[in-house]
């Protein structure tokens, strides 16, 4: 074992941190340092940014325009990005539907939407819950019924996280009926410019429409859409579910929020003294930050261990579980720092909007909603309940 | 000992829970937030008419309460159904002029029993964090007239009142405990700018701005440079009413919770069926007990020499603060995305828990302030 980075390893976290200062536009980063809600123009400038250096898409194939970055690389880069306050990349086309696509998609459907992902034509959004189907997601009911060389798509999703700015949508739909639950989904790409697609923002905790409920009306899909075999997408859907948890433990969102939290914590003053000195506080802090600190080395061992190209197993659920519980508490205590400064509602300077001065400190704003919307964290991906359940049954045996 | 509450209480309680759940939806709460109100006018004097102000204050102050069991038992009642209204600032400010008001400044706690006027409590500053001993803004004797100058955050439906309790410094180093008094300051007053916003959990607030706003000597409440003693007083009174709130919201978002788990189906049964979810119902139902116990605690002993009052109230508020967060975070983990959305009242109730505990002294402030007293 050697805890040590390679030279090269170090001249890429140089490369990519000077890339970061020269690159990322200031109004932008500001933004992401003080928590402001990014426009759907600031994530598309942000993508277009990385497609230039060639930087979008860390786990894909260099012959599709990827990185092939390995599980250090990729860690290199997450730290340095979520430091400089960089916005994360959206990962709904790069790291959920384009593995699936180049594991089981035809070159066709691979050459017609990978580029298109890369060079930002397309904003993909995640089709997978429903009312009905949540944590037990095979028993999605949404109907697609072959007609020809079309599919007629009938049913509900939600929770369709930023669906209002997508033009496309990858769907877990029942093609089969009749057969066992998870023997009839199928895995589908629809048009949302096509007839008979309705979205509905819902509005979170923090105030923000970040997701929505997509409804289907007899929509006209063609077949050539169909990923892989019909009747097989249950086999599609879990093989995306472990890629989208490969950056599940957020340790680059987590070392930037703990700066964020230091930083707030040694200006506020509580009976005299900076927070930061306060024991109770402290000790808070420092806890968070050892438990951080084996994050970083447990993600990187369950990473590194996985294939070259391929997702994590069952071990990614430990990544899931202990990497949002301490980004869960970062927030906490980030909303305790600011005191009474967390308690005004401010959605104007949020959204960006307005140039009002915000009240408080920096910070302050953000603080309460983030606490909040970060929840979510443990809930979605498969919550973490779901995720203790895998622990027990794969790697446990019991 | 008696843990049962008075036949007089237990009739405010059902009658006040009565006209909750009767005028009070969840819904109608949310239109009037999303059209900008503040809050209901009407509610407030439909409270008002219940005689829930009227509990707030003792006899001999024109009401018929004034006990920690009257506050606990409305706020209580207030918190299952989310109330914005403002009841808190008539414990806090109309506490004050009541208990330390002359003669002639006690006719203004009449107003606020009628529910026709409304006082704030205007006592934090933005270096104070939860310290009420930290009073940075200025009272200076100019010829007959008293001068203030500072600035004021955090203060609870500020612009909605018609009058201000103000504490300012006459006198001392800025967090010195003597030198502090209270004034009370008319909105009107010249050089009195009150800037309005809302809080996470809806409830409104104001920063104001005091800019050589000059006064009577007769605006002074209490004695000169003896404020502190007051205030902690009124915040004593002001954490047991949030206390209950707290207690209040925390069984209706368990309610809520219990009522999901048996009617939510996933995997062809109730999620309330699953043992993960079920024991984790059980600790809740514990510490809510708990919490009770806890606000029972500082109710019975708010009339106690200030020593004991205090210790319970900081018992009380690190204790709340504590079965808050875990109420506010698991009732929403175990609705799963449902818990998150706005249309739903449980992340309303999860959002009053939260900010709570950002009022006069969070879980840690409370924790350190408790071993400080009890070292003492
Ligand atoms: C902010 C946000 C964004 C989201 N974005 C997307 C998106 O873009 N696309 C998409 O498809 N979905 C998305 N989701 C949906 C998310 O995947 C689901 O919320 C999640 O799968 C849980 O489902 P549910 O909300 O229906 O909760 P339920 O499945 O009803 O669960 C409720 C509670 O019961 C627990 N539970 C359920 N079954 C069991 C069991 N067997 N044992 C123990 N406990 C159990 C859960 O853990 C949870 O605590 C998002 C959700 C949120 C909150
Ligand atoms: C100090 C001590 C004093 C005792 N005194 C007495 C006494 O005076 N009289 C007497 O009759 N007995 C007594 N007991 C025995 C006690 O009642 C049993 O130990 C207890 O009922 C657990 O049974 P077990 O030890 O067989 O463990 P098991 O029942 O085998 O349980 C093992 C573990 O599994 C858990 N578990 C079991 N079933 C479930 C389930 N359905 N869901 C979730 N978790 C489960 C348990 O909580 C435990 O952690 C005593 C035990 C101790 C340790």
């Amino acid at each position: 074992m050697d805890l040590n980075y390679t030279r090269e390893e170090q001249a890429f976290r140089t490369e990519v941190r000077q890339w970061l200062k020269e690159t990322l536009p200031h109004e932008l980063r500001e933004k992401v340092r003080l928590g402001k809600r990014l426009a759907k123009a600031d994530m598309e400038l942000w993508h277009s940014l990385l497609n230039a250096r060639g930087w979008l898409a860390p786990n894909w194939p260099r012959a599709y325009g990827g990185c092939e970055w390995n599980a250090v690389q990729r860690h290199i880069f997450e730290e340095e990005a979520c430091l400089a306050h960089a916005p994360r990349s959206l990962p709904f086309g790069l790291s959920m539907l384009a593995p699936v696509l180049l594991a089981f998609g035809t070159e066709d459907q691979r050459q017609r939407f990978l580029p298109r992902i890369l060079n930002g034509r397309d904003w993909w959004c995640q089709g997978y819950s429903e009312p009905g189907a949540g944590s037990d997601l095979a028993a999605v009911k949404t109907r697609a019924v072959r007609d020809g060389g079309h599919y007629v798509v009938n049913g509900q999703k939600t929770w369709t996280t930023l669906g209002q700015h997508a033009n496309w949508i990858f769907c877990l739909v029942r093609t089969d009926p009749g057969a066992k639950k998870q023997e009839g989904i199928s895995f589908l790409l629809i048009d949302m410019d096509t007839p008979g697609v309705t979205v509905r923002p819902i509005v979170l905790i923090d105030g923000e429409p970040e997701v929505n409920e997509v409804f289907f009306d007899n929509v006209r899909v063609p077949a050539e859409n169909l990923v892989g075999e019909e009747n097989k997408g249950w086999t599609y859907a879990k093989y995306l579910l472990t890629h989208e948890r490969t950056n599940i433990a957020g340790v680059g969102f987590s070392t930037a929020l703990l700066t964020t939290l230091k930083h707030v914590a040694g200006r506020v003053k509580s009976g005299g003294r900076p927070l930061a000195e306060n024991p109770h506080f402290a000790a808070r802090m420092a806890q968070a930050e050892i438990d951080l600190m084996a994050m970083a080395t447990t993600n990187l061992r369950v990473v590194s261990a996985a294939a070259k190209g391929q997702a994590p197993g069952a071990e990614s659920s430990m990544l899931k579980v202990k990497g949002t519980v301490i980004r869960q508490e970062l927030t906490s205590l980030l909303r305790r720092a600011m005191g009474p400064d967390a308690l005004p509602f401010q959605p104007d300077f949020l959204d960006g909007g307005s140039n009002a001065a915000a009240l408080g400190p920096d910070h302050a704003a953000a603080a309460a909603p983030s606490y909040f919307n970060m929840r979510k964290l443990s809930i979605f991906g498969g919550s973490n309940e779901v995720q203790r359940t895998i622990i027990t049954k794969a790697i446990l045996g019991l | 000992m008696d843990f049962n509450l008075t036949e007089e209480r237990m009739m405010l309680r059902d009658t006040l829970r009565r006209f909750l759940a009767d005028k009070y939806a969840h819904e109608n709460r949310r239109a009037l937030i999303a059209a900008g109100e503040p809050f209901d006018t009407g509610i407030y004097a439909g409270l008002a008419g219940l005689g829930v102000l009227g509990a707030m204050f003792r006899e001999d102050q024109g009401g018929f309460g004034g006990e920690g069991f009257d506050l606990m038992v409305v706020f209580e009642e207030l918190g299952r159904a989310g109330v914005i209204e403002p009841v808190l600032p008539a414990v806090l400010a109309g506490g004050l002029i009541a208990a330390i008001g002359n003669g002639r400044q006690r006719g203004l706690a009449d107003e606020i029993i009628a529910g026709t006027h409304l006082a704030a409590l205007a006592q934090g500053e933005a270096g104070s964090r939860y310290d009420l001993n930290h009073v940075e803004t200025t009272a200076a004797a100019k010829g007959d007239a008293i001068v203030l100058n500072g600035i004021k955050t955090h203060v609870l439906y500020g612009a909605e009142a018609q009058t201000l309790v103000v504490s300012a410094r006459e006198a001392g180093a800025v967090a010195d405990a003597a030198g502090i008094s209270l004034f009370l300051v008319p909105v009107n007053t010249p050089g009195v700018t009150v800037s309005g916003h809302r809080n996470m959990d809806a409830i409104p607030s104001a920063t104001v701005a005091l800019d050589g706003v000059r006064l009577a000597e007769t605006a002074r409440l209490g004695a000169a440079g003896g404020g502190l003693e007051a205030l902690e007083a009124a915040v004593a009174r002001g954490l047991a009413a949030l206390c209950a709130e707290a207690l209040g919201a925390m069984e209706a978002a368990k309610d809520l919770t219990i009522s999901y788990l048996k009617e939510r189906k996933q995997f062809g049964l109730p999620i309330g069926k699953f043992q993960a979810l079920q024991h984790r119902m059980a600790d809740m139902l514990i510490e809510v007990e708990q919490a009770r116990s806890a606000v029972i605690n500082l109710a019975g002993n708010l009339d106690q020499p200030r020593e004991l009052r205090e210790i319970h109230a900081s018992a009380a508020k690190n204790l709340i603060g504590r079965a808050g967060a875990l109420v506010a975070e698991e009732c929403i983990q175990m609705h799963g995305g449902i818990g998150m959305t706005d249309e739903y009242a449980l992340s309303h109730f999860a959002r009053r828990l939260t900010m709570i505990d950002h009022l006069f002294g969070d879980t840690d402030y409370h924790l350190e302030r408790f071993i400080a007293l009890k070292a003492g």
